[in-house]
């Protein structure tokens, strides 16, 4: 059933990465994705990992959980890897040489660096969702982008948006469960048949589904006008974001892996 | 003779093999037979949605099986697509399953998907409507464009049309007004007599549960915790009120009464027997 | 006491649509609500009872006539902020009212609309989830909690407005017995101890029977307004305008029908037993004379 897909992926705790301000957090995963494209040796991918190791010890996240959240891109990741192995020339001889097929070393080497560096983008950012809640994080990326406000940005209204938007997938996940089942109950078929009698079928839940949608809609606006909802302007939060000593040790960590990846590849290393 | 349903064993578990594991029901056992009123009442959670679910195949027990006249309902997966047009299922707020740009097409929606003959569906659709005293003029209408309670009957009417031999209802009177519900109630009572249908109704009204069911079954914690007739469990109006359920207020007052003395009928859970009980004693000068 | 809304020859009509004439809903409709009452409103399905609910916080503005909320005249643009804090609505679906996918910042919602600074909008969320009773799922996600839960966050969303008059909008039609007993013992108790004025939309009239005051609406106009006890022996009234009578009112006014000497006033078991016995116990007196 669609219910037991965990949308939203986030792991409640109260370690110090839970803890961080969900800005640091964010602007952290930026530093550390600069660092690993900037990263060109096994040393500074090690350093790059070892943050990333470190991070996920301290936040209690189980390196199982970072890498089976990666399995539904496990096809992107292979392909990206056979590309390289198979599009890298080097100057040496092959390695093999068989009918079209040539792989050389560099190539080999390339498809291992672009496959560890895909991994530790996806395992960063998914440390993220893991330990910050939605609403924290709309919270941040809303105080992060707010400058734009200046340039007629809609910061808070897309933050809003994208708030209700995490409050409702679990209701209309639901409802679409109902709906299938009492179409279900109705005779409809949506295992057999070919592609185009497979579209046809979804009508009876798309329809309900869509009206449902709009109705709510409309009497979510009218429930929050009645709270005194009037925009982004002279809004209040309960809770404020403030940085703290751990923001701050944060922050170093980040520019001493930024720092140290520059340098590494500044030696050649 | 078999009975049209007969539950036994019956456990069904969500989740299973995840953390969220729970028991929805377990050992349900019941029996239901033609022409039959059945209500199912019981708290929310009790395990009354999931159990519904069971008899037109949309959920697999665990455990345990349920008989259409006497044959497994999982015997093949032929037999399980043809069990959801002779047990009629309709859901709580069956009118957010409407699609179709007019009520006639929705209703249809059910014997097309039967595969039946034009001309058949037409009739079957047309019958339907009559049940639920829906005129032509509302049939060629939008759904959409239907009041609260005539969206209500249309969809009760595409279950119907499938002209199922045993017609379930999830609360089928929920959040509507006294006239929207005596409507749909004698309606489902009109489809019971014209087909000789079982009737399997969840309700959450004792009230409209007395005045129509010949048995009731009550749910707790997801198994059966009695079955009977309506006076038979109104008897035990103590335990029904211990485990949230309560009686029918006339069954309440006549407690009342019986508790001052005065020597009136227990099993009394409809409003004409109360009167004409109470009449009856007033006539007697104090003797039922 | 002062009255905290007023609707003066009230008129209101959907505007007209595509070929379809305005409809009118009610017209020149007279009615006040005392600070501090409970008022329940009592109506068969479109009935237009909704739309006389959001004529009472803005939300729909009059097409004739005028509503004051504390004076305030509703179709004032300035004080429309003022008008929706004061009156604070509850719908009935608890899931299309609930913004946050926490419990706690829903609550905060409201509050923060109306730029309370940070600390007061913690003391006034607490506050108002332990009115409610649900302060332990304060970090609960809505969607996991009852419908009654749902509702009464929904209530302590409103709360947290800190208004002087909350209408309920059929709160509990979709809700189940338990899940319909906690919203309408939470509404009681705002009464009771808070002297919150409250208006109740509602279509059970088991509901209405510790109300002050009960309208009755229909056909586009007040039927009925008085005590439960005066509205509910108005039987014949009630069944025209599709209304349920409990079943108590139902089977002394059948008793009636038959000759008995009853009040119709009994309205829970108790005093509907007691009126039979004594009704009972009469007759017999008169018999053995």
């Amino acid at each position: 059933m669609l219910k037991d897909i965990t949308l939203g992926q986030y792991f409640p705790g109260n370690t110090l990465v839970h803890r961080l301000d969900p800005r640091t957090k964010l602007i952290l995963v930026v530093v550390y994705i600069v660092a690993l494209f900037l990263a060109k040796s096994f040393l500074s991918y090690g350093l790059v990992l070892a943050f990333l190791v470190l991070a996920a010890s301290i936040s209690h996240i189980k390196p199982k959980a970072l890498l089976s959240g990666m399995k539904p891109l496990m096809i992107i990741i292979v392909f990206t890897g056979l590309l390289n192995i198979f599009y890298t020339t080097g100057d040496d001889a092959p390695i093999v040489n068989w009918w079209i097929i040539k792989i050389y070393k560099a190539g080999l080497i390339a498809a291992f660096f672009m496959i560890l560096r895909i991994m530790l983008l996806i395992s960063g950012t998914f440390l993220l969702t893991y330990t910050t809640s939605p609403i924290a994080l709309t919270d941040g990326l809303e105080a992060l982008m707010s400058p734009l406000k200046k340039i007629k940005v809609p910061v808070h209204e897309l933050a809003m948006m994208m708030c209700i938007a995490l409050r409702f997938i679990p209701t209309l996940i639901e409802e679409t469960d109902k709906i299938i089942s009492a179409q279900k109950a109705r005779g409809a078929d949506f295992e057999t048949g070919n592609l185009f009698r497979r579209a046809k079928a979804l009508v009876p839940i798309l329809v309900p589904l869509f009206v449902s949608a709009f109705r709510r809609a409309d009497e979510l606006a009218t429930a929050m006008e009645c709270r005194c909802y009037h925009g982004g302007e002279g809004r209040t939060k309960l809770k404020v974001l403030k940085y703290g000593k751990d923001d701050a040790i944060a922050f170093l960590a980040g520019i001493l892996l930024l720092a140290g990846v520059i340098v590494l590849r500044t030696f050649g290393l | 003779m078999p009975p049209v349903i007969e539950v036994r064993e019956l456990t069904h578990s969500y989740s299973v093999g995840t953390p969220f594991e729970h028991v929805a029901i377990e050992h349900v056992n019941f029996t239901a037979e033609a022409g039959e009123f059945l209500a199912l009442i019981g708290h929310t959670g009790s395990g009354k949605s999931t159990l519904i679910q069971h008899l037109n195949g949309l959920l697999k027990p665990n455990s345990g099986t349920v008989l259409f006249h006497g044959e497994d309902i999982w015997k093949d997966k032929k037999f399980t697509r043809t069990i959801r047009s002779k047990v009629g299922l309709v859901f709580q707020y069956p009118e957010y399953q409407l699609f179709e740009e007019t009520a006639f097409r929705d209703i249809a929606f059910g014997p097309k998907n039967m595969g039946l003959s034009e001309a058949e569906i037409r009739q079957r659709v047309l019958r339907a409507a009559s049940f639920v005293g829906l005129t032509d003029r509302l049939l060629e209408k939008s759904p959409f464009d239907l009041s609260g309670g005539q969206k209500r009957r249309v969809a009760i009417a595409g279950v119907i049309a499938m002209e199922p031999e045993v017609l379930i209802l999830d609360e089928p009177t929920a959040g509507l007004d006294a006239k929207g519900r005596q409507e749909i109630l004698s309606n489902i009572r009109a489809y019971q007599k014209a087909q000789n249908a079982t009737i399997i109704m969840v309700s959450h009204s004792m009230e409209e549960v007395a005045e129509l069911a010949d048995r009731l079954i009550v749910m707790k914690n997801g198994r059966v915790d009695a079955i009977g007739t309506p006076s038979e469990i109104f008897r035990q109006a103590e335990h029904l009120r211990a485990i949230g359920l309560g009686a029918p207020q006339v069954t309440e007052v006549f407690r009342l009464l019986r508790e001052k003395g005065l020597e009136l009928p227990a099993d009394t859970y409809t409003l004409a027997y109360a009167v004409k009980a109470l009449c009856r004693f007033r006539e007697g000068g104090g003797h039922a | 006491m002062s009255n905290i809304i007023t609707a003066e020859n009230l008129s209101f009509a959907y505007p007209p649509q595509e070929g379809k004439l305005a409809i009118p809903v009610f017209e020149n409709l007279n009615l006040e609500i005392a600070e501090g009452s409970f008022t329940v409103v009592i109506g068969p399905n479109g009935c237009g009872k909704s739309t006389l609910a959001k004529q009472f916080n803005a939300v729909l503005l009059p097409s004739g006539g005028k509503v004051y909320v504390l004076g305030n005249d509703t179709s004032n643009e300035q004080t429309l902020l003022e008008i929706r804090r004061t009156v604070g609505m509850v719908f009935q679906n608890p899931d299309n009212q609930i913004v946050s996918n926490v419990v706690e910042e829903d609550v905060a919602f409201a509050p923060e609309n109306l730029g309370v600074p940070s600390a007061e909008i913690r003391k006034r969320v607490d506050d108002a989830l332990k009115t409610v009773g649900m302060y332990e799922f304060r970090n609960h996600a809505p969607h996991l909690l009852s419908g009654g839960q749902k509702q009464r966050i929904a209530i302590a969303g409103v709360l947290a407005m800190q208004p002087r008059c909350i209408v309920l909008d059929e709160p509990t039609a979709m809700l189940d017995p338990r899940g319909r007993e906690e919203v309408i013992r939470t509404i009681r108790t705002l009464n009771r101890a808070r002297g919150m004025t409250v208006v109740l939309i509602t279509h059970h009239m088991s509901e209405a029977i510790d109300a002050d005051r009960v309208l009755v609406f229909g056909n586009g106009g007040i039927l009925a307004d008085g005590s439960p006890r005066e509205v509910f022996t108005q039987v014949e009234l009630l069944r025209a305008a599709n209304i349920d009578v409990p079943q108590t009112t139902a089977l002394l006014y059948e008793l009636k029908r038959q000759g008995w000497d009853l009040p119709l006033d009994a309205l829970s078991t108790e005093e509907c037993a007691e009126a039979i016995a004594n009704a009972l116990l009469t007759q017999t007196e008169r018999s053995q004379k």
